[in-house]
């Protein structure tokens, strides 16, 4: 199994199934989410049965090693690529058409994972973590967290960004993660395209009605 | 209209491959929009050795789009400005009067300058050496039609042989992959059942050289297919992703 780390394609491989394994986490997280809008009740029942129970914990250690995969192959990959491409630049820069997003995968990757780590502090930290290590002051409710932190305007624009550079991300990733494990065509190539931007469209409204409906109503209502 | 132009030509000159490389800017006058691009440079070389001076030394061969000889970084583009066309049968008429055009080599680690505009492209030559073709017993000339062919896998097959190795893809990829070059070069012979028979060992091979050689991983941007003077299509790279994948799962 050597090729997956020595060889070209077998690293584009673990990038592309790390990828979509993380795409259907994001679908699962946000799913979750969208409970909010329905009934804070259901949702504090759900962080309470992904507190520090053992599948909860082995969950989190998969997903763990999935953003691990991920970022350390993306960094490996973009510093091969930047030896490859030569340290000799074109005066003129290039002016071939290429879609932003697929050029700039790693700066929004980057951008996400900064965003993870915020997000990880004013969430995991402060439930899982916490419960786990039986720290004084861990939270079981989601909602205490989750409501106060979105009636602030600034948590609401930082996470609106972040899904925003994850929407970038996405309509490159979808259909580049099911090229690279070779399921493409004529036909397919165009079908793909047009699916990465839905799938990528509906995670980020999924995520995004969550700060916008808090901001907005939740506050109405309570 | 064609006419008649006066423009500046931006070109990097580089003595060899250790030294270090600069641009120098030529005025040219009175230039035939009819003229090639090739032309203009050998009008330029013209000039500069009347001049006593060292022509620029470039690529070139059939001048006619298939031999994958000619290169050029012309503002930007590999091939120049325009669509699907090789440097050579560009003309001067996609340039306008007092136009400076810049002219760069090939930049990429796995093409390294000689001299000039010319660059080492040797690395495709290896790759080719290392499974692009097929070993079979030819004997007599086998009557038309004996191996049957499907008309749509005739037709890609003979579209992913249109390539002509130019390196335009490895140019103007920003991660300096070959892939668009390698899955051509296995997609040609992989939709053929006289290919597929070597099929597993040529993609395992390709891809090995490939990355010993050190060209960059594919990150799919597509701008390789966008400059491909002779359009091969990406979906090549899937193919070749396919054919790589399955010989491997098979292993």
């Amino acid at each position: 199994m050597s090729w997956l780390i020595s060889s070209s394609i077998g690293r584009k491989l673990m990038m592309s199934i790390s990828g979509l394994f993380l795409i259907l986490f994001l679908i699962f997280h946000m799913s979750m989410n969208l409970v909010m809008v329905f009934s804070m009740e259901a949702y504090d029942m759900i962080c309470e049965f992904l507190g520090a129970n053992w599948y909860a914990i082995v969950g989190t250690l998969v997903l763990a090693a999935g953003f691990i995969v991920h970022i350390i192959y993306a960094t490996v990959l973009t510093l091969q690529n930047r030896k490859a491409r030569g340290g000799n630049h074109y005066a003129v820069a290039n002016k071939t058409s290429a879609e932003w997003s697929s050029k700039n995968m790693y700066v929004l990757g980057l951008a996400v994972f900064l965003f993870l780590c915020l997000h990880m502090y004013q969430f995991w930290f402060q439930m899982q973590f916490k419960e786990l290590l039986h720290i004084e002051g861990a939270v079981v409710q989601g909602s205490a967290i989750v409501v106060p932190l979105f009636q602030q305007p600034l948590f609401v624009a930082i996470y609106l960004l972040a899904f925003a550079a994850l929407w970038f991300h996405l309509t490159h990733g979808f259909w580049s993660a099911l090229h690279t494990v070779g399921w493409n065509n004529t036909v397919w190539i165009g079908r793909l395209k047009t699916l990465s931007y839905i799938v990528a469209t509906l995670i980020f409204i999924g995520f995004a009605i969550i700060p916008i409906y808090i901001y907005f109503c939740y506050s109405a209502v309570a | 209209m064609d006419k008649n132009i006066n423009i500046k030509v931006k070109i990097w000159r580089q003595r060899g491959p250790k030294e270090k490389g600069f641009f120098e800017t030529y005025s040219l006058e009175n230039i035939s929009q009819g003229s090639s691009f090739l032309e203009m440079l050998d009008i330029l070389n013209e000039k500069l050795i009347n001049e006593g001076k060292e022509p620029v030394v470039f690529d070139h061969d059939c001048r006619e789009g298939i031999c994958g000889m000619c290169s050029l970084y012309i503002n930007g583009h590999p091939h120049g400005p325009d669509e699907d066309v090789t440097t050579c049968q560009l003309h001067m008429r996609k340039f306008h009067d007092g136009e400076t055009i810049t002219v760069e080599p090939w930049r990429s680690a796995g093409f390294p300058v000689i001299r000039d505009l010319m660059v080492n492209r040797s690395a495709f030559d290896e790759i080719m050496q290392a499974g692009g073709y097929v070993s079979v017993n030819t004997g007599g000339v086998p009557d038309a039609n004996s191996t049957p062919i499907p008309k749509n896998k005739a037709e890609m097959a003979m579209d992913a042989a249109a390539c002509i190795g130019c390196g335009a893809c490895v140019a103007t990829c920003k991660n300096g992959s070959a892939m668009l070059f390698v899955s051509a070069k296995v997609s040609q012979l992989a939709l053929l059942p006289q290919g597929r028979i070597e099929a597993a060992r040529r993609a395992k091979a390709m891809v090995a050289k490939m990355d010993e050689l050190g060209f960059g991983n594919c990150t799919n941007t597509g701008a390789c297919e966008v400059e491909c003077p002779k359009n091969i299509s990406i979906t090549n790279i899937a193919r070749l992703n396919r054919e790589f994948l399955s010989a491997k799962l098979k292993d």
